[in-house]
């Protein structure tokens, strides 16, 4: 069990067996790739202009994020990290919003209605149980939503996960577990967070579903969650895909990875690119072309920098609003405080 | 119409009533249904106890198992899956089977519960209510004795309730189910079995209003909790010799009606703040600091704190009750204030 994982297209952008979705949805989702990663480019650069606090980039788990999403429908739950906005984003959460989270501006956590996206979990691992205490209020209000959590192979080592994934095991909940393991939780490798085989040995324990899947490979992401939201639709409880992928940077610009890894694993993943070997697939099959290629790349920088400017251009906090958003009213102990910031001189 | 009712019925008849009016309430929680909260078929739901104190017996039969559930043990995972299903709409209750159990289900309520509506930049309510079970006097040792009210009453984002009557409790119970953020609900476990006249209907009493338990002009002695009965028994024994204490209750510990305790003060000159819990960064500290920050110049003497050990609660019986304040002491720190107002 889970000796090889699922793949779809390899990295030659050949397609393995029949392709889970038309080609029209693989074009639509190629894109969506295209503008998480301008984002992530974006934003690291922008932190090293000073525009941005620390930034966690995400470049090489775009399959892994866009693939997972395009499983979902609108009334569906994405729980996830810092390092998680090219999924956020997909499934609704704007660019700016999460620009605005990147300024240390709280206005960036205000989801437009119906975007059922929680803002991006700081702590590592405490976010899981959310999208199941989300999945169980959806069966106990009678909806059929079911709910996506992502997160990083240093989280499976988090008391955290064992707490949601054993809840859900034992009350079958509608939850997708998506473990992104990208092989580094700062600068500890993978074997230094479990002696399991796999993480996706871990369901076996759980008794829930369990799947192994390239995590570079948009259309095999795209199945295994597929089949994953299906049964927790249909009330077969929950899943936990390993999605095999690589954190292609650091892991925050607060970071230096040459410190601790050699350039080899980004060298050999730069080879298994998810947005490449979706670009060679397209082409293949007569549906990419320069052209297009140039147009979609200057949307979704046009894109990305509207929301860039949207967010700059908004006016900033002051020291008035520092209780803003603890309680739905401002209680008296706290007026009290904000009327003593107001005198400072 | 009121009835007497203890602590403990006060609690649950809250809970009946607000599940019976809004179907988002739900209980979590371990060994809540107790004994039929496993099983549709065995043991029959009439037989469930309700928790280790009973507190939520009756409430399956009427509810059912997919709204009073019975969990694995596992703090973090219930906390965290009833914010998740705040967030998702429901009214989450949960129930923390004693506060000492803080420890696993913090990283819940401190960086989730507490921080989510402001992370949301205000857009999202995290509607849930802990009830957790507190205090010494029960021959409970070091891990199932414990206040810890000024944990919780640190962080910001928590709303922090604590009743000393069974009046209160279900006042304060009903208004915590009906707030729209996180609201930790402290019952004292000497507490429960405490009559009181408690109306039949449901009533919500509102947070950050004290209740002046006993009127006095000569010193002002905040209760925490339990401690309101002994601060109350200290008064009468100081009544006796034509010294009249006026009896606090803040009830709710954040938000904390300051307003009361200050004029209060004012009034009276001499404070005495009685709380069970360890004395080092604790509510006595904290109403003592307030008082001394804003009430100094009507002070007649020193502020004086009457609390719990810096010390585990001893299992030993003789230890526990050493450790618990009781009415001597708090009338030997009225005198002290006295006395030093003599000299």
């Amino acid at each position: 069990m889970f000796d090889t994982p699922l793949q779809r297209l390899t990295p030659n952008g050949d397609l393995l067996g029949e392709s889970p979705l038309p080609l029209e949805e693989i074009r639509r989702l190629y894109q969506a790739m295209l503008s998480a990663r301008v984002y992530d480019r974006k934003c690291s650069v922008m932190q090293r202009q000073g525009r941005l606090a620390t930034y966690a980039q995400f470049e090489g788990q775009e399959a892994s994020q866009i693939g997972a999403v395009a499983a979902l429908r609108k009334q569906d739950w994405v729980v996830g990290t810092y390092r998680d906005a090219g999924a956020m984003w997909f499934h609704g959460y704007p660019w700016v919003n999460l620009i605005l989270g990147r300024t240390g501006d709280e206005r960036g956590g205000r989801a437009p209605d119906g975007v059922n996206v929680t803002p991006p979990s700081i702590t590592v691992g405490g976010h899981m149980i959310h999208a199941v205490g989300t999945a169980w209020a959806s069966r106990i209000k009678g909806d059929d939503s079911v709910s996506l959590t992502l997160f990083g192979d240093g989280a499976t080592s988090e008391g955290d996960f064992h707490e949601a994934m054993n809840f859900a095991g034992v009350y079958k909940t509608p939850t997708i577990f998506m473990c992104q393991n990208n092989g580094w939780a700062i600068s500890m490798p993978r074997d230094r967070q479990t002696a399991s085989k796999t993480i996706a040995h871990k369901s076996i324990a759980y008794g829930v579903a369990g799947a192994l899947v390239d995590g570079n490979d948009l259309l095999a992401v795209y199945e295994v969650c597929k089949q994953a939201v299906d049964r927790a639709r249909a009330g077969e409880g929950a899943t936990l895909i390993e999605a095999l992928t690589y954190r292609m940077g650091p892991h925050t610009t607060t970071d230096d990875p040459s410190r601790y890894r050699t350039n080899e694993g980004v060298e050999e993943w730069a080879q298994k690119d998810p947005i490449e070997r979706v670009r060679r697939y397209l082409e293949s099959e007569g549906a990419w072309d320069p052209a297009w290629q140039a147009e979609v790349e200057s949307e979704e920088s046009d894109r990305v920098e509207t929301a860039v400017s949207e967010a700059e251009a908004l006016t900033p906090w002051t020291a008035d609003e520092i209780f803003e958003g603890m309680f739905a009213e401002i209680p008296p102990h706290l007026a009290y405080q904000q009327s003593l910031l107001r005198r400072r001189p | 119409m009121t009835r007497t009712l203890n602590v403990k019925d006060a609690i649950n008849e809250a809970l009946r009533q607000e599940m019976a009016a809004d179907n988002r309430v739900i209980l979590m929680g371990e060994d809540i249904a107790g004994g039929a909260g496993r099983d549709a078929d065995y043991p029959p739901a009439a037989d469930a106890w309700g928790g280790p104190f009973g507190v939520t017996q009756g409430l399956l039969p009427l509810f059912g198992r997919e709204r009073v559930i019975d969990t694995a043990i596992a703090e973090t995972g219930f906390v965290g899956a009833a914010i998740g299903a705040a967030i998702a709409g429901l009214r989450p209750v949960v129930e923390i089977m004693y506060v000492d159990f803080i420890g696993t289900s913090f990283d819940q309520l401190l960086n989730h519960a507490a921080k989510l509506r402001y992370v949301y930049g205000g857009k999202v309510s995290v509607p849930i209510v802990v009830r957790t079970v507190a205090g010494a006097g029960f021959r409970a040792a070091a891990e199932h004795s414990q206040t810890l009210y000024s944990l919780y009453t640190h962080v910001p984002g928590l709303k922090v309730v604590a009743p000393a009557t069974a009046a209160d409790a279900k006042g304060l119970l009903i208004s915590a189910i009906r707030d729209p953020d996180p609201v930790i609900f402290i019952e004292h476990k000497r507490l429960y079995m405490e009559d009181d006249e408690v109306p039949e209907e449901p009533y919500a009493i509102p947070f950050g209003v004290a209740r002046i338990v006993r009127s006095g002009r000569d010193v002002t002695i905040v209760g925490v909790q339990k401690m309101v009965h002994t601060a109350v028994e200290a008064a009468t024994l100081l009544s006796r010799d034509g010294i009249e204490a006026e009896v606090i209750d803040p009830r709710t510990y954040s938000p904390l009606d300051s307003e009361t305790i200050l004029q209060s003060v004012e009034k009276t000159g001499r404070l005495v703040v009685v709380d069970e819990s360890h004395p080092r960064c604790s509510l006595a500290t904290d109403i003592a600091a307030l008082a001394a920050d804003a009430a100094f110049h009507s002070l007649r003497g020193p502020i004086k704190m009457v609390t719990g050990a810096h010390a585990p609660v001893p299992f030993s019986p003789p230890l526990e009750d050493a450790y618990i304040p009781d009415a001597a002491r708090i009338v030997a720190a009225v005198r002290d204030q006295l006395d030093k107002k003599a000299r």
